[in-house]
């Protein structure tokens, strides 16, 4: 017998439990954007390449592109609809709105569930491809400029405004500006801190 | 894209029989190379396995004091892994060094070893491809070629593997480990990879249906000085038109072990055993880093337009042997 190619699942986002059908083939991206209503994480290349798509699955960064719904069953999902707390703008929303990074702001969401996701991996002592060590004992590197480049790359802007993205990603990471929680030295899930 | 069935497996050999129960199922890891496929009709499964939630999420010390690494293990857990940047650093690199953190995140090491080639050709059903249509042409060769394989390929297919985290296990000759339908088993990396050959499509030795468990690297005191490095055509997320994973150790200005592997120059992650013959023993000078990439670069088949590879690879040989002497000597 042919297996079943839709299922009934039930979708944790932005806290809140959605129960829906869903063929198969249904990526994460489409379940948000057209089931749920929640647009603002957005589609660009639909090929994960771009980033525009990026959301947080269990605190962590991924592009809902090629994250199918029905693997996200179970898990906690977090869109740009959800990281604002109380009213507040979350910090790195702030430093994007303060220091203009974006233009036209399509990529704008998938870039700030990157940087919230940036600046906890950070914290928790993730080397990148641009930390010259990345033996413990070299301790965790700066957030550089060159740091905040690479660990944000796989986010484009088509309208170039790198510049500021930059600054706004380095503003929202300074202590001051941190959430509560981002010191905590993990990422994700309990149990998956990387003690460094 | 086809319509398709999904399980979640909830242990290994539960997997293992919902794959050999259907032959058009396919395991489904972090979906980041399957699902794209997927999407453009490349790959048409009836049913995705998906083997995220099995319990093969853990780095682990062996008890000879290597490293197990389970098969679900994302590349970004990988790369932080503390002991994997202590012990092997060019493998926490190598990683770092693929894709973005977005992919990093959802990505195993399982469906790393696993994924395809990004050649243009396999990635479009409607042009010809041995690799996605045995017996249907390689038009790589007379066509689009500059990012293909120069070492190892054969008249059937020039695609190159597009991992960076392979090129290390190379290096470090890790062993992988499977569960298939009739027990366990396991493969030396420079077995796991078959020669290209008339069959381009049978791209790995796992019997069918074998679901990858773990990759242990066994100890190896020379890969705690080691490095990875990249070339692409933009400085980040890009795939390597040429990469290289080297460890040296050397002691009184003489070579007394050396890893060398390529990436992006053939079909599998290339260990260069030439290049490490010709040194080991030697003296650890520009000239006989030159002197043993060009013995390794002897075998190149360079196509029209990718014989810059050769040129490049040469170089990365020298560069990184040399920097890793001088780390080795301060």
């Amino acid at each position: 017998m042919a297996p079943s190619t839709s299922s009934a699942i039930t979708l944790t986002v932005n806290g809140e439990k959605h129960t829906l059908p869903v063929d198969h083939r249904t990526t994460l991206l489409d379940a948000l954007r057209d089931r749920l209503d929640l647009t603002g994480t957005k589609k660009g290349c639909d090929q994960g390449q771009c980033g525009a798509c990026t959301v947080l699955i269990d605190g962590r960064r991924a592009v809902s592109c090629l994250q199918l719904a029905v693997a996200a069953e179970g898990r906690e999902i977090t869109t740009i609809e959800g990281v604002a707390q109380d009213g507040q703008l979350h910090p790195v929303q702030q430093a994007f709105l303060d220091l203009d990074g974006y233009q036209c702001g399509y990529c704008t969401p998938g870039q700030i569930c990157s940087a919230i996701a940036v600046i906890q991996e950070h914290a928790a002592g993730w080397p990148s491809a641009a930390t010259a060590d990345v033996r413990p004992a070299a301790g965790v590197p700066a957030l550089t400029a060159d740091e905040i480049r690479e660990r944000m790359s796989g986010n484009l802007c088509r309208c170039g405004a790198y510049v500021s993205i930059v600054r706004a990603v380095a503003r929202a990471a300074e202590p001051a500006q941190a959430p509560p929680g981002t010191a905590d030295a993990s990422v994700g899930p309990a149990g998956s801190g990387v003690a460094a | 894209m086809r319509e398709f069935g999904y399980r979640r497996a909830v242990d290994v050999p539960g997997a293992v029989a919902l794959l050999g129960a259907d032959p058009e199922a396919r395991y489904l890891g972090g979906g980041t190379n399957l699902v794209d496929l997927m999407k453009t009709g490349v790959e048409r499964p009836g049913l995705l396995v998906d083997v995220r939630e099995l319990p093969l999420d853990r780095v682990e010390t062996t008890a000879d004091g290597g490293l197990r690494i389970g098969s679900t293990v994302t590349n970004s857990d990988l790369a932080a892994d503390p002991e994997v940047r202590r012990r092997y650093p060019a493998l926490a690199q190598a990683v770092l060094a693929g894709a973005s953190g977005q992919l990093r995140n959802m990505a195993t090491v399982g469906g790393n070893l696993l994924q395809r080639t990004r050649c243009g050709y396999f990635a479009d059903p409607a042009r010809p491809c041995n690799k996605r249509v045995p017996g249907s042409g390689c038009p790589a060769i007379t066509g689009e070629h500059r990012n293909h394989a120069i070492l190892g390929a054969s008249e059937h297919c020039v695609a190159v593997h597009p991992s960076d985290m392979g090129v290390a296990l190379a290096a470090f000759d890790a062993v992988v480990s499977y569960e298939a339908a009739d027990g366990p088993g396991e493969l030396a990396f420079k077995d796991f990879y078959l020669p290209v050959g008339e069959s381009p499509h049978r791209e790995t030795a796992l019997p069918p249906g074998a679901l990858i468990t773990a990759v242990t690297l066994p100890p190896a005191p020379v890969a705690a000085t080691s490095r990875y490095r990249k070339v692409r055509e933009r400085a980040s997320y890009a795939f390597a038109i040429g990469s290289i994973a080297a460890a040296l150790d050397v002691r009184d200005e003489a070579v007394r072990e050396v890893r060398l592997a390529f990436g992006a120059v053939a079909s599998r992650p290339w260990r260069a055993r030439t290049a490490e013959r010709v040194l080991t023993g030697g003296p650890a000078t520009a000239e006989a880093f030159a002197a043993a990439a060009d013995a390794e670069l002897a075998a190149a088949e360079p196509l029209p337009d990718n014989g810059y590879k050769v040129t490049l690879m040469r170089n990365l040989v020298v560069a990184l042997l040399i920097e890793l002497t001088e780390e080795a000597s301060r």
